[in-house]
C-alpha cells in the first residue's frame, strides 16, 4: 500500500516559519504592543497591513489548525450551546468557541483584534461572523465591499475598480490610526514587490505539477504552502519560503520524483479538504497511487498561475485587482468551470474530484451542476461530501467506498482504453 | 472444474456465493453480520462451501466486498460493492444499463455498460430510503419485516408521508395510527415515498432501461411495485437479487482466479 511519508525540507521550514509567526501572535496577545487585524483569506490585502506593521490574523487559518489538531469539536459545541445553529459554518463556530475559551490554542494565543477587517463580504455568513466578533470584542470593523464578477467577460468594470480603490483609501486611514503612523509609500512598495515575487514563484511552483510524475501533490502538499502565502506574503521570510519551495520541487521534477512511489492517476480537485481527517483523506487517494495535479482550493486566497502578479509601481491598483479579479470566491461559475477545464487539459488530468463541504453553502452551492457539467463533457467526476471543520460530518467508511469505487472504474477505463489503443 | 467465491459483508447481512466456471451459482449462504465482521464473513463462506460439499482448496479465488470487505481476511482481493453489484446485475441480466441497489444503510444508483461502472450516486449520511428506514417502520407498526411488502400491496388509500427521515418517521406513523389509518395504507405511503426518493436519486446518473433492482430490499414485492409505478418500467428482479453483490464479487474472483491460473494477470 502506498505511503505518504514524504516530508521534505520544505515541511520543516514551514513549521519553523509558522511557529515564528504564531510566536508573534502570542507576543501580541501578551502585550508586545504590536496591533493585530483579523482578516479573511479570500483575496486578502495583507500587503497593506504588513506595510504598517500590523499583524495579520486569519480566523479561518486558526480554525483549520484546530481541526487538524482534532480540537475543533469542543469549540463548535460551545458555540452551538450559545445558540449558533448546527447548520452554521463550522469555521465561525470554532472561532467563536475559541474566543470565549480565552483564545488559547496548542499553537498560539490569538491576540484580541485592533481591527476586524472583513475583506470579503460576498459571503453573508462571514459578514455576520465579523459583526459578531465586533460585538464580542468591542473593536472597530471595516467591511470591504468587493463586488462579484457579474459579467461574462470576467473583468470588473472601471466603476468597480474605482469603488474598491476609494474603500482602500478609507481603509488606509483606519489602519494608520491603529498603527499610530502614516503609511510610508516606500514600505508599501516593498511589501507589494515582495508579494509580487512571491506570487511569481507560487505560479512557477503550480506549473511544476504539469510534470509526470507531479513533484508534489497540488492539494495535500499545497496546503503546506498556503499558510505562508497568506500569513507571510509581503515579508522577506515569505519570499525565502517560496524560493525554497520552488527549488525543492523543481529539483524533484527534474529528477522524475513525486510524492508517491508511483503515479497511476492524476486528478484535479475542487473544494477545501476535510481538515479533521486530512491524513485519512490523503491516504484514500494515495492507496490508488492518485496524485492531485491541481486544486481550486489552493487558489482560495488568490489566483497567480494565470498571469497575475502584484505591481509595485501601482500598489493600490494591484491590490484592488487581486481583490476583484484574481480572487476565487469572487468569481462567477463560468470562470470556475473554465479554471477547472484548464487544469484538466493543461495539467493532463484523468479525473475531477469535488469535495463539497456542509459549512460553506456559498462555495458548495452549484457543485452538483458542476459535476453534471464535467460528466457531460466526458470527464470522470466524483462528488463527495463532508465538512472542512466539523468532524461529525465525515464518515470514513462511506468516503472510502466512494473513492474506491471511483478509482476501480477509472482503472477499468484505463485498461480498456489501453487494450483498444 | 474451477470455483470462485464472493463474500459481501453488508451492514446488516453477510452473503456468500460460489460460482463455477460457467458462472452458475453452485452455493450460497447468508448470515447476520453482527459485531464480529471477520467471523461473519468466515461463517458465510464456510456454510456456502459446506452446502456444496467443497473444501477451501476447491476455490481458486475469493473476493471480499461490502463495507466489511477489508475484514474478509481469507479473501484474495477487495472490490467495492458498487462495482460488484454492477458486475452481478450484468451477469444475471446482461441487458442491464442501470442498477438500483437498496441495502441496509445504502440506496445507490449505478450506471453500467457491459458490467462496468460508468457512474454512480449514493445517499449521503442519511438512512432515508434504505432498508433501515423500512425496518424502523415495521418495528413501530409491530409487523414482521418480511411481511411489509405484501401488506403495502394491499393499500387502498395510501397516506402521504410528510417525511422520509428514519428518525422522524416514527412520530409520523404514530400520528397516522392515532388518526385510525390502516396499516396497509400507512405502509403503502411509506413504500411510495421511498420509491419517489430513490428514483429522484437514481435519475442523477440517468435512468436507462434495463433496470435491475438489487440488495436486500429487492426481496420486498411492495417496493418492487412502488418503484415500477414511479418509473413506468418493469424492473429485473430475481430470487437471488439480494445476493447480487456476492455474485458480482464471485464473478470478479472467477476472472482473476482463472487469469492467475493461466498466468494471464491483468
Amino acid at each position: 500500500m502506498a505511503e505518504t511519508a514524504y516530508q521534505g525540507r520544505l515541511h520543516l521550514l514551514q513549521k519553523d516559519l509558522m511557529s515564528q509567526y504564531y510566536g508573534e501572535l502570542t507576543a501580541s496577545a501578551e502585550g508586545s504592543g504590536v496591533p493585530a487585524a483579523y482578516l479573511l483569506i479570500g483575496g486578502n490585502p495583507v500587503e497593506l497591513l504588513r506595510a504598517l506593521d500590523i499583524l495579520p490574523v486569519y480566523p479561518e487559518v486558526n480554525a483549520l489548525q484546530l481541526a487538524v489538531k482534532k480540537q475543533s469539536l469542543a469549540h463548535i459545541q460551545a458555540a452551538e450551546g450559545m445558540g449558533y445553529s448546527t447548520d452554521n459554518c463550522a469555521y465561525v463556530k470554532a472561532d467563536i468557541g475559541l474566543y470565549f475559551a480565552g483564545r488559547k490554542t496548542p499553537f498560539a494565543t490569538i491576540p484580541e483584534p485592533s481591527l476586524l477587517l472583513c475583506n470579503y463580504v460576498g459571503c453573508n455568513v462571514y459578514l455576520h461572523w465579523f459583526d459578531h466578533l465586533a460585538e464580542y470584542t468591542k473593536r472597530p470593523t471595516f467591511h470591504l465591499d468587493i463586488p462579484f464578477i457579474r459579467n461574462a467577460s470576467g473583468r470588473p468594470s472601471s466603476d468597480d475598480m474605482t469603488y474598491v480603490l476609494r474603500q482602500l483609501e478609507q481603509l488606509v486611514a483606519v489602519c494608520e490610526e491603529i498603527a499610530g503612523k502614516r503609511l510610508d509609500p516606500q514600505r508599501l512598495r516593498r511589501a507589494v514587490e515582495l508579494s509580487s515575487q512571491t506570487g511569481r514563484l507560487w505560479s512557477e511552483i503550480k506549473h511544476l505539477t504539469k510534470s509526470v510524475p507531479a513533484p508534489y501533490d497540488a492539494y495535500f502538499d499545497s496546503v503546506t504552502m498556503m499558510a505562508p502565502l497568506y500569513c507571510l506574503r509581503g515579508t522577506e521570510e515569505g519570499l525565502t519560503f517560496f524560493q525554497t519551495a520552488r527549488d525543492e520541487y523543481a529539483q524533484m521534477a527534474a529528477g522524475g520524483k513525486g510524492p508517491l512511489e508511483r503515479e497511476d492517476f492524476r486528478f484535479v480537485i475542487e473544494g477545501p479538504p476535510p481538515w479533521p481527517y486530512l491524513r485519512a483523506f490523503r491516504d484514500m487517494f494515495a492507496r490508488w497511487n492518485a496524485v492531485a495535479v491541481a486544486s481550486t482550493y489552493s487558489t482560495v486566497g488568490g489566483l497567480w498561475e494565470f498571469g497575475f502578479a502584484h505591481d509595485p509601481d501601482h500598489p493600490m491598483e494591484s491590490i484592488a485587482e487581486h481583490l476583484l479579479t484574481w480572487n476565487l470566491t469572487n468569481r462567477n461559475f463560468l470562470q470556475r468551470y473554465d479554471q477547472i477545464d484548464r487544469y484538466l487539459k493543461e495539467w493532463n488530468a484523468d479525473a475531477l474530484v469535488i469535495h463539497s463541504v456542509k459549512s460553506c453553502r456559498l462555495f458548495s452551492a452549484g457543485q452538483g451542476d458542476m459535476r453534471d457539467y464535467f460528466t457531460q463533457r466526458g470527464v470522470p467526476t466524483l462528488l463527495v461530501e463532508s465538512d472542512l471543520e466539523d468532524p461529525r460530518y465525515f464518515s470514513e467508511a462511506q468516503m472510502r467506498n466512494r473513492i474506491d469505487a471511483f478509482f476501480e472504474s477509472l482503472a477499468h477505463r484505463k485498461l480498456t482504453a489501453a487494450a483498444s489503443a | 472444474m474451477a470455483y470462485a467465491a464472493g463474500v459481501d459483508v453488508g451492514s446488516t447481512q453477510t452473503k456468500c456465493v460460489v460460482l463455477d466456471e460457467e458462472r452458475r451459482i453452485v452455493a450460497r449462504a447468508l448470515t447476520d453480520t453482527g459485531a464480529n465482521v471477520t467471523r461473519a464473513a468466515q461463517r458465510a463462506f464456510d456454510e456456502a462451501i459446506a452446502s456444496a460439499g467443497m473444501q477451501r482448496s476447491d476455490i481458486v479465488c475469493v473476493v471480499g466486498t461490502g463495507y466489511g470487505r477489508f475484514k474478509v481476511t481469507f479473501g484474495d482481493f477487495q472490490i467495492t460493492e458498487i462495482s460488484c453489484h454492477a458486475k452481478g446485475a450484468c451477469s444475471m441480466f446482461p441487458g442491464t444499463r442501470t442498477v438500483i441497489d437498496m441495502g441496509g444503510q445504502d440506496a445507490k444508483g449505478i450506471k453500467v455498460l457491459d458490467g462496468e461502472v460508468l457512474d454512480f450516486v449514493m445517499n449521503d449520511k442519511c438512512a432515508a430510503g434504505t432498508g433501515r428506514f423500512l425496518a424502523t417502520a415495521a418495528e413501530v407498526l409491530a409487523v414482521p419485516l418480511d411481511t411489509i411488502g405484501a401488506l403495502a400491496l394491499q393499500a387502498r388509500n395510501p397516506v402521504r408521508l410528510s417525511t422520509v427521515c428514519t428518525v422522524f418517521v416514527e412520530s409520523d406513523i404514530m400520528a397516522y395510527l392515532a388518526q385510525g389509518k390502516k396499516i396497509p395504507d400507512i405502509l403503502g405511503g411509506i413504500h411510495s415515498a421511498i420509491a419517489a426518493r430513490t428514483v429522484a436519486l437514481v435519475r442523477r446518473v440517468g435512468l436507462e432501461p434495463e433496470i435491475t433492482f438489487t440488495g436486500g430490499v429487492s426481496l420486498n414485492a411492495g417496493m418492487v411495485r412502488a418503484l415500477e409505478d414511479k418509473l413506468g418500467l418493469q424492473l429485473n428482479v430475481c430470487e437471488d437479487s439480494h445476493y447480487m453483490g456476492a455474485i458480482g464479487a464471485a464473478a470478479f474472483a472467477l476472472e482473476r482466479g482463472l487469469a492467475h491460473s493461466t498466468g494471464n494477470v491483468a
